[in-house]
């Protein structure tokens, strides 16, 4: 007789599959890390690390190196930082990956982008993987039905030198999201709606699995943004069971399995889903038709509401932290309690990050933008996930749309989502921006951040304040 | 890379206990630009300890004169949450903070703490609270934090105890370098890596 296994979460069998060794009782196991994704700011002291010890790295081809965050974005791609200490950062890992064997997509590669936009578009994320990467957005790869999440640097060196992470058991949370999607209404829409639920650090300890027919129902690149924006929620990692689209997006990517390979990986991956009856810590459900576009209004990714609300008031608050909460954000935000949200003007718009940039986003924003043109007073720049994101969206007539708005159209890099380039934004701006944090100077020393969704940025673009794209498309 | 080890640390500790504060904020973007961690001290909560001509900002609460030499800082909820950038808490290190006591900290920004020798102690609500109250009525007195014993204490006014799993109280108290000890389960790892390899054929090189 086979002994009885307990029934198991998705997450529970990729870490099973990937233990190297129990390290404890508490939960702690060295785990195998299958591909590992670097950029130029966040890995430089850990090879700094390796050459100082004399280590080497344990198997360079699982690493990709991608140049990103600190290159300008500006329309004409040169291989050159806006300043000496990014061109430094962009020389010493093209060094560091020279000297260890790691493949690294240059500032001139026409593969170039977005680390969590390239790693999928190249087909290097598959089902079931694991895969660490410094940046936090690393969560991105569970709507390919991988796990990935984001680590420090201390950790991308113990990576580099070991293949494995000394790791800890996340609890699980489920998140079932059923019901039709209201017209204008996307997936950055659903997760912000999730994160302003259960609050920004609601799921701090926990991995989530998304599930549902919502979800089934939602493209891959849609899936992305999902599971990119769970972190936000305190998630460190978030994943979806790999379904037929899943598999369809992969096949033929560059870096994907090929002929017999592919068929047995196929096989292997229809397997990977949770048990029936296996058990979940916490249980979240939401009903997919009642969301409508969302808006952030705060200095917090879970301070967001419908376009159709007011900025709250602390007074309804019951905590001390969420009234001393509200009250920071409002004043950051230099917005009162009760202002509607389309009587907030905007300065910016902003169209880019690893959250919404790929070529089904720009899709919905030219659809917004045809025939229309960007308001006085607003600047509007679209940078799109990758190179190649770039390259199809103008052979696809969209760039032409873009432009003739009156966006900026650039070339590929983190830009304006976190302004480490020469792309920042001046005290008391605002941007309308579909990214991924409204923090506190994250844009810029005293900028302001409304977080919503790519359409919805167009929409405000166009009127100059905050919009319901709904109500803009259907004329009223 | 040995790490500064912790067993009993007696300091001051100063109050940061506002809910969600980001590594955006612990560490602003034109402090991440280096290839090696130095300076970071100066970067430490840039935009709220320094006004615009780079003069310290009095309103700022590590500006105090009570709290300049502080190692420790009680935190709120949620404290370190954002970006993976490790600078944050490079940053935190390098002005003297030992330790960070809060009822709940992010997930990346929690490990980076101990891969840097920051204890980040985790405590119940009520004993942050009375904490706090204590610290503040009690200007220049210090606090001791005793990992071995897993307890926080103001001398006869206050003695907690705070969470911590074994594993990464031991990587605080020796200070040992993880990746060593990791690879001393070098042959683990290839066995497994060529098993799990042979099993998933498209995984490998």
């Amino acid at each position: 007789m086979k002994p009885r296994t307990l029934p198991r979460t998705l997450y529970d069998k990729i870490i099973d599959s990937h233990t190297v060794k129990t390290l404890d009782d508490d939960g702690h196991v060295l785990l195998y890390i299958d591909r590992h994704i670097i950029n130029e700011y966040t890995s430089p002291q850990a090879f700094s690390g390796l050459r100082d010890q004399n280590r080497e790295v344990w198997r360079p081809a699982t690493t990709l190196a991608v140049v990103d965050h600190v290159n300008s974005t500006e329309p004409e791609r040169v291989n050159f930082s806006p300043d000496e200490s990014g061109a430094n950062q962009m020389k010493y890992l093209a060094e560091n990956c020279e000297k260890y064997g790691i493949e690294l997509f240059d500032l001139l590669d026409k593969r170039q982008g977005i680390e969590h936009v390239v790693a999928p578009e190249q087909g290097l994320v598959l089902p079931g993987m694991v895969i660490a990467a410094g940046d936090s957005h690393t969560t991105t790869y569970g709507a390919l039905g991988a796990f990935g999440f984001g680590i420090g640097t201390s950790e991308i060196e113990h990576l580099l030198a070991t293949q494995t992470l000394v790791y800890k058991r996340l609890k699980t949370m489920r998140v079932s999201i059923n019901g039709a999607l209201g017209f204008g209404v996307t997936s950055k829409d659903l997760i912000m709606a999730v994160i302003q639920m259960i609050g920004s650090s609601g799921a701090t300890g926990f991995v989530m699995e998304f599930t549902g027919s919502t979800i089934s129902s939602l493209s891959v690149e849609a899936r992305m943004t999902i599971c990119n924006m769970a972190v936000e929620a305190g998630a460190r990692g978030a994943y979806m069971a790999p379904d037929d689209k899943v598999f369809d997006y992969l096949q033929g990517k560059p870096r994907a399995p090929e002929g017999p390979l592919w068929a047995k990986a196929v096989e292997a991956w229809r397997e990977l889903k949770s048990d029936n009856d296996a058990q979940f810590d916490m249980q979240v459900d939401l009903d997919a038709s009642t969301i409508e576009p969302m808006v952030s209004w705060g200095i917090s990714p879970d301070q967001s509401s419908g376009i159709s609300g007011v900025v709250p008031s602390a007074e309804q608050l019951a905590t001390y932290h969420e009234k001393t909460a509200i009250e920071k954000a409002q004043k950051y935000m230099d917005l009162s309690a009760g202002t509607r949200f389309a009587d907030i003007t905007i300065t910016h718009a902003f169209i880019g990050s690893c959250t919404n940039s790929r070529i089904e986003d720009l899709r919905q924003v030219a659809e917004v933008l045809k025939g229309r043109h960007v308001a006085k007073g607003v600047r509007a720049i679209l940078v799109p996930g990758s190179s190649l994101v770039r390259q199809q969206a103008e052979e696809e007539g969209l760039a032409d749309i873009f432009t003739a708005a009156g966006f900026e159209w650039r070339q590929s890099g983190c830009s304006l989502c976190l302004a480490m380039n020469d792309d920042v934004l001046r005290p008391g701006e605002r941007c309308a921006s579909s990214t991924n944090r409204n923090f506190e100077g994250r844009q810029g020393a005293g900028a302001r951040t409304h977080l919503m969704s790519p359409a919805m940025v167009a929409a405000a673009a166009v009127t100059g304040h905050l919009t319901d794209v709904r109500k803009l498309v259907r004329g009223e | 890379m040995m790490m500064e080890p912790f067993e009993i640390v007696s300091g001051i500790a100063a109050p940061m206990l506002d809910a969600n504060i980001d590594t955006d904020v612990i560490m602003p973007k034109q402090f991440l630009m280096g290839v090696d961690r130095k300076g970071l001290d100066r970067g430490v909560f840039f935009d709220q300890r320094f006004v615009a001509d780079g003069q310290p900002n009095p309103d700022f609460v590590l500006n105090e004169p009570r709290y300049t030499d502080c190692k420790f800082l009680l935190t709120g909820p949620n404290f370190g949450c954002g970006s993976s950038r490790e600078h944050a808490v490079w940053g935190l290190k390098q002005l003297g903070i030992r330790a960070l006591i809060g009822t709940s900290f992010a997930g990346i920004f929690f490990d980076n703490c101990m891969r840097n020798g920051v204890l980040a102690a985790i405590v119940a609500e009520q004993d942050l609270k009375d904490l706090a109250g204590i610290v503040a009525e009690n200007p220049g007195k210090p606090t001791t934090v005793n990992l071995q014993e897993q307890r926080i204490s103001i001398s006869g006014q206050i003695d907690l105890s705070f969470e911590i799993d074994e594993l990464r109280k031991q990587t605080l108290m020796t200070g040992l370098d993880p990746i060593g000890a990791t690879l001393q389960h070098r042959q683990e790892i290839v066995d497994f890596e060529q098993k799990h390899l042979q099993a998933n054929p498209w995984l490998a090189d």
